[in-house]
């Protein structure tokens, strides 16, 4: 087996926790050290709040797992700090090439889109992903990471949750306000609190075979149905960094796993594919099956699912980490504000809401591609390799083959947190959505993004300029917002050509800002700390921000409890 | 004179296709066959123009499976 990559080792460390009398209380604790985990312990950290995380391991993926980090994943971690080793090691790639048989019947480009700091993906393998979140996590002095510490015991009630770690020295006790559980798929901690995952098993075994070889096939991402050198199933070939090449070979549900993993049955079909002249070493191999489910409610008291825990998809198109990331961030700033006396208890169920949505999508994402690539009888065989064959010069059939749809964030459409359009709007930007990257300058001169100024906290973006009564308006609006814990920023965007004088006063500078967001003077829009929009406005009223603040806290939530 | 359009003209490609696999799933091969058949002639009454149709059976036509 060659090997470019040596997993590091963290040490465990004995936590004075293990020496307290009585059971230590944390405001959060985080179960599991993976990206959905760290992830959190990042989030939270930005927000003020403490962290403990555990997790029963001491290092980070062992093998290459989930290797395509989305954008949107990305830009979650440049909010984090840890998106640039990322992207300087991953292998950016945005171009795709899909196969029927012996000849290519179409080509595709992820992004054409010009004005994004962002790409649309990178390549990476999953320990480095995870190692750079550690990195970051290390710097955070609010994150208190605790590598070979076990939680072997749950009790939840309804105001707290207790746990039990086992390590080396023996087992101590906790307590926490929420206990975030990121422990993956098979979750111990959700079977030990008998909550259940539902959905499909999906009857196909795939073999990944990482491989080590310098080549120089682009960095593209090809898929085959039914190719020569792998009859009757689909192959997929993706570049890693470090010349790891991932090729991923549907097996079919009667192909023994252990045998499958063999080096010697591997390099047969990898030499079919490449070549017998071509040198290469394996650098890791696995035979999986997949499942996608969910869990009906991502929260148990105080008990908080996140990451595989709480929905578990194909690997087609890539919605696995990149899915626990956007759950993530949308959990993490209600519950910083909850645990802050900002808003509520009742925004916590908007977590599950919003996600389950989420999951849904990604798991008919997921779903869809798995029963395109897998045929489930003779009349769907038929249509798919009619629609093939049709690609090749029909671009109506394109539309309909599925290798994987790849991840996209998703938009919030239906949550209650979103205060709806009261004017004519491009719906792109509209309330629930992600907000798009565009560039920016800032006052002295220095080009940014304006993502770099979302994130965190409420910000109210503002076209343009207000008319003097209506600038004190919005000033007492924001102090009363301060005034109930909830800072709120202004970012004024100024068209190009001008230029801003304060630090947040940033110039449209390739006009890309005003076209995404689809701003007139005067134009504005409230954004939540996840980036997310939910509410936007053509003349500013001062009163409706603050209405459209509180709304997006979960304020009218708990009027409805109340009531 | 009205062309076939081979473009892309789906609301949502995979929203159709999830259901067309839909309709096809636990029936038999003469079953799903009756499905198609009902489902073609459908679709063409839908589509209605004469010399559209001919041109969507000209492709249609052009099969080339081996014995």
């Amino acid at each position: 087996m060659a090997s470019t990559y040596t997993n590091p080792e963290y040490p465990y460390r004995r936590s004075p926790d293990q020496d307290a009398a009585a059971p230590v209380h944390h405001p959060v604790i985080i179960v599991g050290g993976g990206p959905a985990g760290l992830a959190a312990a990042m989030d939270l950290a930005l927000q003020g709040i403490k962290t403990v995380v555990l997790d029963d391991n001491n290092t980070v993926s062992v093998g290459s797992r989930a290797i395509c980090i989305a954008k949107r994943t990305l830009e979650i971690c440049d909010r984090y700090g840890c998106a640039r080793p990322m992207i300087d090691k991953g292998v950016i790639w945005k171009h795709g090439r899909v196969y029927f048989g012996e000849e290519q019947i179409y080509e595709f480009d992820l992004l054409p889109e010009q004005h994004h700091k962002i790409p649309a993906f990178i390549n990476l393998q999953q320990y480095y992903f995870e190692e750079y979140m550690v990195d970051r996590c290390r710097q955070m002095p609010l994150i208190d990471l605790r590598w070979l510490h076990k939680v072997t015991e749950v009790t939840s009630s309804a105001d707290r949750a207790t746990i039990v770690v086992e390590t080396r020295e023996g087992p101590y006790r906790l307590s926490c306000d929420y206990l975030l559980v990121a422990d993956g798929a098979n979750s111990p901690i959700r079977e030990s609190l008998g909550l259940e995952s539902k959905g499909q098993v999906f009857e196909d075994r795939f073999l990944i075979a990482d491989i080590v070889m310098e080549a120089d096939f682009p960095a593209e991402r090809r898929f085959w149905f039914d190719a020569p050198f792998h009859p009757d199933q689909s192959t997929l070939l993706h570049k890693q960094a470090d010349n790891v090449w991932r090729i991923d070979f549907q097996l079919g549900w009667d192909a023994d796993p252990d045998e499958e993993k063999k080096i010697e049955n591997i390099r047969p079909r990898v030499e079919a594919m490449l070549g017998k002249e071509r040198k290469w070493e394996l650098e890791w191999a696995s035979v999986y099956t997949f499942r996608c489910r969910k869990m009906d409610s991502f929260i148990h008291q105080r008990v908080v699912f996140m990451g595989d825990a709480a929905h578990q998809v194909s690997p087609f198109g890539a919605r696995g980490a990149n899915g626990a990331l956007q759950g993530v961030e949308n959990l993490c700033w209600k519950l910083a504000a909850i645990l802050d006396g900002r808003a509520p208890p009742a925004l916590l169920a908007t977590y599950d809401t919003e996600r389950q949505h989420g999951a849904r999508e990604n798991i008919l994402h997921s779903t869809r591609a798995t029963d395109f690539m897998t045929p489930k009888n003779a009349a769907t065989r038929l249509f798919r390799d009619t629609v093939l064959d049709l690609a090749r010069d029909y671009p109506f059939a394109r539309s309909l083959v599925n290798s994987g749809r790849l991840s996209t964030p998703c938009t919030y459409d239906d949550t209650p947190l979103n205060t709806a359009d009261q004017a004519d709007f491009d719906p792109r930007m509209r309330p629930g959505a992600a907000c798009q990257d565009a560039p920016i300058t800032g006052a002295g001169g220095q080009q940014e993004w304006l993502l770099q100024r979302l994130g965190n906290r409420f910000v109210l973006l503002l076209y343009g300029t207000l008319p003097a009564s209506a600038g004190q308006q919005l000033e007492a609006a924001l102090a009363r917002l301060k005034r109930e814990g909830n800072r709120t920023d202004v970012l004024w965007i100024l068209p190009q050509g001008q230029q801003g004088s304060k630090d947040n006063e940033v110039v449209d500078s390739e006009g890309v800002l005003a076209q995404r967001y689809d701003l007139r003077p005067g134009s504005a829009y409230l954004i939540r700390p996840d980036q997310h929009v939910c509410a936007r406005w053509r003349t500013l009223d001062a009163d409706a921000v603050v209405a459209a603040a509180h709304r997006a806290l979960g304020q009218d939530l708990a009027e409805e409890q109340a009531a | 004179m009205s062309k076939l359009n081979t473009d892309t003209n789906f609301t949502d490609a995979d929203a159709f296709y999830a259901a067309l696999a839909d309709v096809h799933r636990d029936r038999s091969d003469a079953e799903s066959a009756a499905i198609n058949a009902r489902l073609i002639l459908l679709l063409a009454n839908q589509v209605g123009d004469q010399h559209i149709l001919e041109q969507a059976l000209a492709i249609a036509g052009q099969i080339h499976i081996e014995e």
